[in-house]
């Protein structure tokens, strides 16, 4: 087994864990915020729910990362590269490393504007549409250091 | 730990929506009488018509006080800065109830950190080791003084001056800056109340010195030797202190400096209105539920005795929403 593959699957794995870890806790705070603002008034239920979900996108472009990285390597699809060499893993893991910081750090942001934002609507419900702006900028640049990741995961395929 | 609160905060939001806002008041404010008042009071949710309007106060209390131990059961005591000063109250009546021979029913207030049934005891068998401790040495000397002078107000001085403290004191100890700031500013406003009435009814540096409570804001020596010598020394000294701006309204009267205290405590919490993290929203949300609670009680107040709407107008405080 090389290290190269090791690093190549760190990278993986980092991709997954940090950004589920980011989505949990925004999910969680606008969750807790959800539930604040359904107690008195659960017509809330929908509006608020939605804001509670878009921290959990983060988690999901991880997976995604990570199910790249791992068929790129060939873990998933079982012919693993063992021979893999440490500079191919280290471009793997370097090609993980946006979605490694950005989501978790993006996702725990934009949990916290989605509480921001439920405040809002439970004390204005007309402006349903407007609170779901400003979380969805954070999203952006979790979009942004997606799309780079992607990128170089495939430029490292091409590569080696 | 911001985020333990999102939860409570959350409702707080909710809450919010049922305070009274500046067109309730200007509404109840231009009510032709008592009964207008508490009709629509009753409109808001408020109190009962069948009941006396000092209960519909007491029940709102407690309806703020049940909503807070609800969202948060096991922190109770970090409040304690707003339920000291019932505590002192009840403090003050026990003494006074355990010097003077009789029943006296309903001197006794309900809403403090401690049962009044607590203080009462600990008070009439002296056994001050039942009090907490930083009520103790005031419950014993307050309590030998009325014995020994039989003055009252000596009595009343030296527990208005350890409740000042307690408050203070307990906003520090919480770590919550609203909370702090609210010790802070009760304890100065407190000194300030003290030291112009002495100065008005030509009271003792020596008076002055056991009735102001040490404060952050205020240089309670200066201030004692200002009242010493008069009013227009007190408003000399306090020129130079972040409350110039009261000057006015203490030049006017007390009920005009009590509103602008209560103002001056809404311009203080008014940016919690937008912030959905900590605890800070929920002590606003306890001072907004107090300062409207006393706003109402004015003004039924005024109607009860049939005061001017201009007049009633100059008391009526801001509202938080």
């Amino acid at each position: 087994m090389s290290i190269g593959l090791v690093f190549a699957l760190a990278g993986a794995a980092l991709a997954a864990a940090t950004s589920g870890m980011g989505s949990a806790y925004g999910v969680g705070v606008a969750g807790q915020a959800a539930a604040g603002a359904c107690t008195d008034n659960p017509d809330l239920f929908s509006k608020t729910l939605i804001l509670q979900l878009l921290p959990g996108t983060q988690g999901i472009y991880g997976l995604l990362i990570a199910f790249i990285c791992l068929s790129q390597i060939g873990i998933m699809g079982g012919n693993a590269n063992t021979a893999m060499p440490l500079g191919t893993g280290l471009l793997y893991f370097a090609a993980c490393i946006p979605v490694m910081i950005v989501e978790p750090i993006s996702a725990m942001h934009q949990g916290r504007t989605s509480v921001a934002c439920i405040s809002m609507v439970s004390k204005k419900e007309e402006t349903f549409g407007k609170s779901m702006i400003f979380p969805a900028m954070v999203e952006t640049y979790a979009i942004l250091a997606l799309l780079i990741s992607i990128l170089a995961i495939f430029g490292v395929s091409a590569l080696a | 730990m911001a985020e333990q609160y999102i939860y409570a905060v959350a409702r707080i939001r909710s809450r919010e929506l049922t305070l009274l806002n500046e067109a309730v008041i200007s509404q109840l404010a231009a009510a032709s009488s008592e009964e207008e008042c508490l009709r629509l009071l009753n409109e808001k949710n408020w109190g009962n018509p069948e009941l006396p309007s000092e209960e519909m106060f007491r029940e709102e209390e407690k309806k703020t006080w049940d909503f807070i131990r609800e969202l948060l059961p096991r922190q109770m005591e970090i409040f304690d800065v707003f339920r000291l000063e019932k505590d002192y109250h009840n403090l003050k009546a026990a003494v006074k109830e355990s010097c003077i021979d009789g029943d006296h029913p309903g001197i006794f207030e309900e809403g403090g950190s401690i049962s009044p049934k607590v203080i009462e005891r600990a008070v009439a068998e002296s056994d001050y080791d039942a009090l907490p401790e930083a009520m103790r040495e005031v419950a014993r000397e307050a309590k030998e003084t009325l014995l020994q002078t039989r003055d009252g107000q000596l009595c009343d001085v030296l527990i208005d001056r350890a409740a000042l403290e307690a408050i203070r004191s307990a906003g520090e100890k919480s770590g919550v800056k609203l909370l702090s700031d609210y010790g802070e500013l009760t304890c100065a406003t407190g000194n300030i109340k003290t030291a112009v009435r002495a100065a008005r009814t030509g009271k003792s540096r020596q008076f002055l010195e056991k009735a102001l409570a040490p404060c952050r804001t205020l240089d309670v020596a200066e201030l004692a030797d200002a009242a010493a010598q008069g009013i227009d020394a007190v408003v000399a000294y306090l020129d130079h202190t972040e409350y110039a701006d009261a000057i006015d309204e203490l030049k006017t009267s007390v009920a005009s400096f009590e509103r602008w205290c209560d103002d001056r405590m809404i311009r203080t919490i008014q940016p919690q209105i937008h912030n959905p993290f900590g605890i800070d929203p929920i002590a606003a949300y306890i001072i907004a539920r107090d300062i409207e609670i006393k706003t109402v009680r004015i003004i039924l107040a005024a109607k009860r005795n049939g005061l001017p709407e201009e007049m009633l107008r100059e008391r009526v405080r801001e509202m938080y929403v």
